[in-house]
């Protein structure tokens, strides 16, 4: 368990250009406007420097990077400190469902507008009443000549606001239910029929929207996978988000690296030591469990429902660094970013707000639970 | 980076496993508690356990500690009632201290040691020899005065060893982080296999018309403790190809492990006794015998020196 030479090189590589091009001051938050705007602007210049999707075939603006080379792309995007991944929705959730199941007439229209960051993705999975049972979608798509006309209402579609396109779930075969006669579908959001209002979150941030649709338009060259197929596809898409692709080991390495300077620089209090230790210890465990998992896929193995452990441990980490990151801040933890004694712009206080996110999006933990009681060990329904 | 063992090293475990299914079974275990079983330590060396981490010439296979760590994992899924921790610690310490007779004993089953940490020491009475590690250095004790000291695991018999030691040349730390790392891997056998009683017993007990394993709450109890084994597993694995590799952070690593294995271990136990519910908390189930041998080996050793050890490599502190 070694780095190569070339995985090394690789490295330097990605650290040589992040160090000298991740912005000094950090940029506004991501769920605002102005934010959002600003990140797209730093995508579109790690998408010219090759950076954008180091793992893609060259044809679609990748270096076709191996799975353990985009953990060690992270791991120094992290560590150099560089702004969250708008594009997210798009190059981690989107795009391999469309390596997997798109035409490639798709592929070649597709990806590589979405790693330049010029069209932006929003995901709509949820509905009102299709959270968690993500099979009692409602919304429709009804046959029209040349596509579909969709009605229906999505929610929680994460920069919904400030995005040009959604991807869900619809109901094509109206006598259908459940996971049957559902259809993926890749929508534009400009367009008549489409209404967009933005969710503030927790945090008072426009991090998310209701979509409204009212007959609104998709072509049939906007289907992932055939008509009536869509669970089998999105499946595929929900898995990758649960396993390695949203929440690489970087993330929490640099997370951990924070806090434990955050400590010292607050006089290194003995009587929070051992948490500070244990957050650092399991990011450590997630990497070590990481780097197994990548060389079993690397050799032809599947994630599987291992990465149901993997989007309840990095959660609950989260939660719980951010959480002794607020008691080390003492008194001026609650302090907002427009306060003058804020500490690092108040950031501690805002990870921590969005932390408490993780164990609901992507398959709630409870849900996890579920599938790892089922699938890993065997339990009965 | 390639962080996997070889189809060599899963095929060894796996025929380990069964072996082991057949000499040293849930009744052996039990047995134990009465007196010790005859022909164990042979029955282990001819599966080769004994010599684990022994050099060819000492009768072992040459193995390097990311073979042996599996082979660990599978004694801690038996709750091996014997000596091994102190086998596969010592034997490469006795081999280079100049006592290759006893080290090659030890590994074909014909010997056995002893090893007194923090003042107590298991099987100290038949051992062969009872070695003291006590501030950073290896002691012979030649006559060593045992009492006896009955402890939460009947199988191990503990003793607290007394009298004069003559220092033995060697590397001690490493002598430790074997004893560490093979009890750190025997920490995740014991866990996984408790997690399984309870999910086997889950599955078959039924209340409200349903095996009790349908239920959520019972479910979740058990992924938790799925989880942290999950996790522990590559830290120990880590650990492993560290001392092979004569890492410089090799006690950091194998410190680590220890931490992991024994908190994921000891949750496994929380989580597997409150499945079961009243019939777990007896003796009459088997489930007691793995429970103790856990509580026993997650404070054996250099217990909280591993957490100082990992803070000051992090923390530099």
């Amino acid at each position: 368990m070694k780095f190569s030479a070339k995985e090394q090189a690789f490295r330097a590589d990605c650290r040589a250009w992040l160090e000298a091009s991740v912005p000094q001051a950090p940029l506004r938050s991501h769920n605002t406007r102005a934010g959002f705007f600003a990140h797209v602007a730093w995508e579109r210049r790690l998408f010219e420097a090759g950076l954008a999707v180091v793992s893609w075939p060259e044809a679609y603006g990748g270096r076709a990077a191996s799975l353990m080379e985009w953990l060690i792309f992270e791991e120094e995007y992290y560590r150099a400190g560089a702004p969250a991944r708008v594009t997210q929705n798009g190059i981690f959730l989107l795009a391999p469902t469309l390596f997997e199941f798109g035409t490639d007439e798709q592929k070649a229209r597709i990806l590589r507008p979405m790693a330049a960051a010029e069209v932006m993705w929003a995901q709509a999975w949820s509905e009102p009443n299709a959270g968690s049972d993500l099979a009692n979608v409602r919304s429709t798509a009804r046959r029209v000549d040349g596509g579909w006309r969709l009605t229906g209402q999505k929610t929680w579609c994460s920069r919904g606001s400030f995005s040009d396109r959604i991807y869900g779930l619809f109901r094509t075969d109206p006598d259908s239910t459940r996971h049957r006669g559902l259809t993926y579908f890749m929508i534009d959001l400009d367009q008549p029929g489409v209404t967009v209002r933005g969710i503030h979150d927790l945090a008072g941030e426009e991090a998310f929207a209701e979509v409204f649709l009212e007959d609104a338009f998709a072509a049939d060259h906007d289907v992932i996978g055939a008509a009536g197929e869509g669970w089998k596809v999105a499946m595929a898409t929900t898995s990758s988000e649960r396993g390695l692709s949203l929440r690489s080991p970087g993330r929490y390495m640099a997370t951990a690296d924070r806090i434990i300077q955050l400590w010292k620089d607050g006089g290194a209090d003995p009587r929070l030591r051992d948490r500070v230790l244990k957050c650092w210890m399991d990011a450590q465990a997630y990497r070590l469990n990481t780097f197994q998992t990548a060389t079993r896929m690397m050799s032809g193995g599947t994630i599987g429902a291992d990465s149901s452990f993997n989007k309840i441990f990095w959660s609950e980490m989260d939660i719980a660094t951010h959480e002794l990151a607020l008691e080390i801040l003492g008194p001026r933890a609650e302090l907002l970013a427009t306060a003058p004694g804020a500490v690092e712009g108040g950031r501690w206080l805002h990870d921590f707000l969005f932390s408490l996110a993780g164990p609901i999006y992507a398959g709630t933990n409870e849900i996890q639970r579920n599938i790892l009681a089922r699938r890993v060990l065997g339990l009965p329904r | 980076m390639h962080f996997a063992f070889s189809d060599d090293q899963l095929e060894m475990r796996d025929l380990t496993r069964a072996a082991l299914g057949r000499v040293c079974g849930p009744d052996v275990v039990r047995a134990a508690w009465e007196a010790r079983p005859a022909g164990l330590w042979a029955s282990l060396a001819e599966l080769g356990l004994t010599g684990a981490s022994a050099s060819e010439d000492a009768g072992g296979l040459g193995l390097g500690a990311v073979d042996w760590v599996l082979l660990l994992e599978e004694a801690g899924r038996a709750a091996v009632p014997a000596p091994l921790i102190e086998a596969v610690a010592a034997v490469p310490f006795l081999e280079a201290a100049g006592h290759s007779d006893l080290a090659e004993r030890v590994a074909l089953g014909e010997a056995t040691v002893a090893l007194s940490l923090g003042g107590l020491a298991l099987d100290a009475d038949i051992a062969d020899a009872v070695l003291r590690v006590e501030g950073g250095v290896v002691q012979l004790v030649s006559s060593p005065t045992l009492t006896a000291q009955p402890a939460v695991d009947g199988a191990r018999r503990l003793f607290s060893v007394a009298g004069a030691g003559e220092p033995l040349a060697g590397d001690a730390a490493a002598l430790l982080q074997r004893a560490t790392l093979a009890t750190s891997a025997q920490l995740v056998g014991l866990g996984r296999q408790v997690l399984d009683q309870a999910v086997a017993y889950a599955g078959q007990r039924e209340q409200f018309r349903k095996p009790i394993g349908s239920f959520q709450a019972v479910q979740h109890h058990l992924v938790d403790a799925a989880l942290r084994l999950q996790f522990a597993a590559p830290v120990v694995h880590r650990a492993a190809w560290s001392i092979d590799e004569g890492d410089p952070d090799a006690g950091v690593h194998v410190s680590m492990a220890w931490l992991y294995a024994a908190e994921a271990a000891r949750l496994a136990c929380r989580k597997s006794l409150q499945v079961h519910g009243a019939i777990g908390y007896t003796f009459e189930l088997d489930l007691h015998l793995w429970m103790k041998r856990i509580w026993s080996l997650a404070v054996w050793g250099e217990g909280a020196d591993h957490r100082e050890r990992v803070a000051a490599a992090v923390l530099g502190d």
